[in-house]
């Protein structure tokens, strides 16, 4: 019996193709695909405002309503926050990733790539609960500025209305150091990667050649590297735009995207609009991922 | 083996230092969870701790929301790795045994659920689910998680059928062993501890997963939920507490010895999210 279907199916390498295949391609493009595609269908439908139903024709006015003010001040501010959380992940995972890649002994290396991996796979949400400690007004973080000294200075930051809050726990300024902490591997392992392929041979010629140590990093490792660089701030900028676990766990009535699409769906019911608001992180990513393509970034994922 | 870029020299100060805070501040707001358990203080996050207690433990032992939230969880980690395992590994064998039209774009597809933010996977899927007037329940969790449980299964999987010499299956056929034994005793003794290794993977994922699941459940309350419906609205702090770290426990094993065993296995692609 086993014999019979194995032989049929051995003369038959088309058949076995689709049947390894078929199911996972079945699964993948009518759930997720053709979710995504209702998703996008669904933002060009737009919600009656008296009735709160869902007007199932075609119309740009949706989208219209993205570009509104006070839809365009979330999308800059998601913006300028997943810009500044990748530059403050570049310069913390820079010289980790440079240690491990050209000075950590091997034994040491592989212990530090998986104490760099294991917090991605770690859960997040309770990373994100970690902080609510560490930044609650009583907190961690709290005492040690005060034994610092610096409570006037902590207080100075927080009355600054673009960045403050009541608390760190519920600021800008707070989301912006989870926001960092949370996606940092992301950037680290990308620029050790980078980092591996740059050749010792290559450094130690450049310094037979009579160039300082601080010259050969700025001139040979350091372009060397940028596509990293590049390739990680993909991931922390991609991710910082479409969270909203963080800005409502910590952020204040200035929404992000994340948090606007979620609340549209959620309470208002807009669901055409909330469809229309995530077309705008995925708009962002695309320019952001053909400029990442110029900068070679893709050679070094 | 040294990598080429390994220069055998010690680091500066500096970077040893910098390097040394990075690796700290990666890890060290876990281990401010496992302190918190102890606290005896209720309403706020005080530090210093007033003091020392066990309690909490026994407290969150006892309470039925949490041991709900605990089995649902596990049961849909549970299913939801079985479906990526089976989808996943058929997935890799199709990409690894032929050369087909599209066969890049399986693994874009694959890659694509844990690409784009959640919150897309998660509106679309419940939009979706939404017009087919299909009720939010145990199964439409599973659906949502089975998306981007798969690829991390098929990396693997993938990973390792490339390593694995083609020969041993051309000489099992020619001993006479038809497709199916040479899938037991050949194929399947190899993958092994891919499988085990994306599987495991895929459970903590699952396990932990926040941002699909708060779309796609109806009423129901996975752990994670259960630990997010306390981030904005503080109630039960100590309890949060006790189950954060239980989360960190379950899932950490998991992917502590899938990353040993796929270290030592040393397919090092592939497993990087």
């Amino acid at each position: 019996m086993f014999q019979r279907i194995s032989t049929y199916l051995y003369l038959r390498p088309k058949l076995v193709l689709w049947l390894l295949l078929g199911p996972p391609m079945l699964y993948m493009f009518v759930v997720y695909l053709g979710s995504l595609f209702n998703l996008l269908i669904y933002s060009f439908y737009s919600l009656e405002p008296f009735s709160g139903t869902i007007v199932r024709e075609f119309t740009l006015s949706t989208f219209a309503r993205t570009l509104e003010p006070a839809n365009l001040e979330i999308f800059t501010r998601t913006t300028l926050m997943a810009a500044a959380v990748t530059a403050v992940d570049a310069l913390i995972a820079f010289p980790l990733a440079y240690y491990i890649a050209r000075f950590a002994s091997p034994r040491l290396k592989t212990w530090l790539i998986i104490g760099v991996t294991m917090p991605l796979w770690s859960s997040y949400l309770v990373r994100v609960y970690a902080w609510k400690l560490i930044l609650a007004k009583e907190g961690i973080l709290s005492w040690f500025i005060n034994l610092l000294g610096l409570q006037g200075v902590l207080d100075w930051i927080l009355s600054n209305e673009s960045i403050g809050g009541s608390s760190l726990a519920l600021s800008p300024l707070g989301m912006f150091i989870v926001f960092a902490y949370i996606w940092l591997p992301y950037m680290i392992i990308p620029i050790q990667t980078a980092l591996e392929r740059v050749p010792h041979s290559l450094v130690e010629a450049s310094s037979d050649l009579g160039a300082k140590p601080l010259q050969t990093f700025g001139t040979v490792i350091l372009p060397l590297a940028f596509p990293g660089v590049v390739a990680g701030s993909i991931f922390t900028f991609s991710l910082t735009l479409g969270d909203f676990i963080i800005p409502l766990s910590l952020g204040n009535s200035k929404l992000f995207v994340g948090q606007a699409v979620y609340s549209y769906q959620g309470t208002a019911g807009d669901i055409p609009l909330a469809a229309a608001m995530t077309m705008g992180p995925v708009v962002i990513m695309i320019v952001y991922l053909l400029i990442a393509r110029r900068l070679g970034a893709f050679d070094a994922l | 083996m040294p990598s080429k870029a390994y220069s055998g020299q010690n680091a500066s100060w500096g970077l040893k230092i910098a390097a040394f805070a990075g690796l700290l501040f990666l890890h060290m707001p876990i281990l401010i969870i496992f302190l918190y358990t102890l606290t005896p203080d209720e309403t706020t996050y005080t530090f210093p701790l007033p003091g020392i207690t066990f309690k909490w433990f026994g407290i969150t032992l006892q309470r039925v929301d949490f041991w709900r939230a605990v089995t649902l969880s596990l049961q849909v980690a549970a299913i939801a790795t079985v479906a990526a395992l089976i989808l996943g590994t058929l997935a890799a064998a199709a990409v690894y045994r032929s050369k087909f039209f599209g066969r890049e774009a399986v693994s874009f597809l694959l890659v694509l659920p844990i690409a784009l933010p959640g919150i897309v996977t998660g509106i679309a899927l419940r939009t979706a689910i939404g017009s087919f007037d299909i009720d939010f329940s145990f199964w439409t969790i599973i659906i949502g998680h089975a998306t981007f449980c798969v690829v991390v299964v098929y990396n693997n999987v993938l990973a390792r059928f490339r390593r694995m010499q083609g020969s041993l299956i051309e000489a099992s056929m020619d001993l006479g062993a038809n497709s199916f034994q040479t899938f037991r005793y050949v194929v399947f003794p190899n993958i092994a501890t891919a499988l085990l290794a994306g599987g495991m993977l895929a459970f903590a994922l699952s396990f932990d997963e926040v941002i699909v699941t708060t779309f796609t459940a109806g009423q129901q309350t996975t752990l994670p939920i259960w630990i997010f419906s306390q981030l904005s609205r503080p109630r039960d702090r100590p309890v949060t507490n006790v189950a954060a770290m239980f989360v960190m426990l379950i899932t950490f094993l998991p992917i502590f010895f899938a990353q040993r065993i796929s270290a030592s296995s040393s397919d090092t692609d592939g497993e990087t999210k």
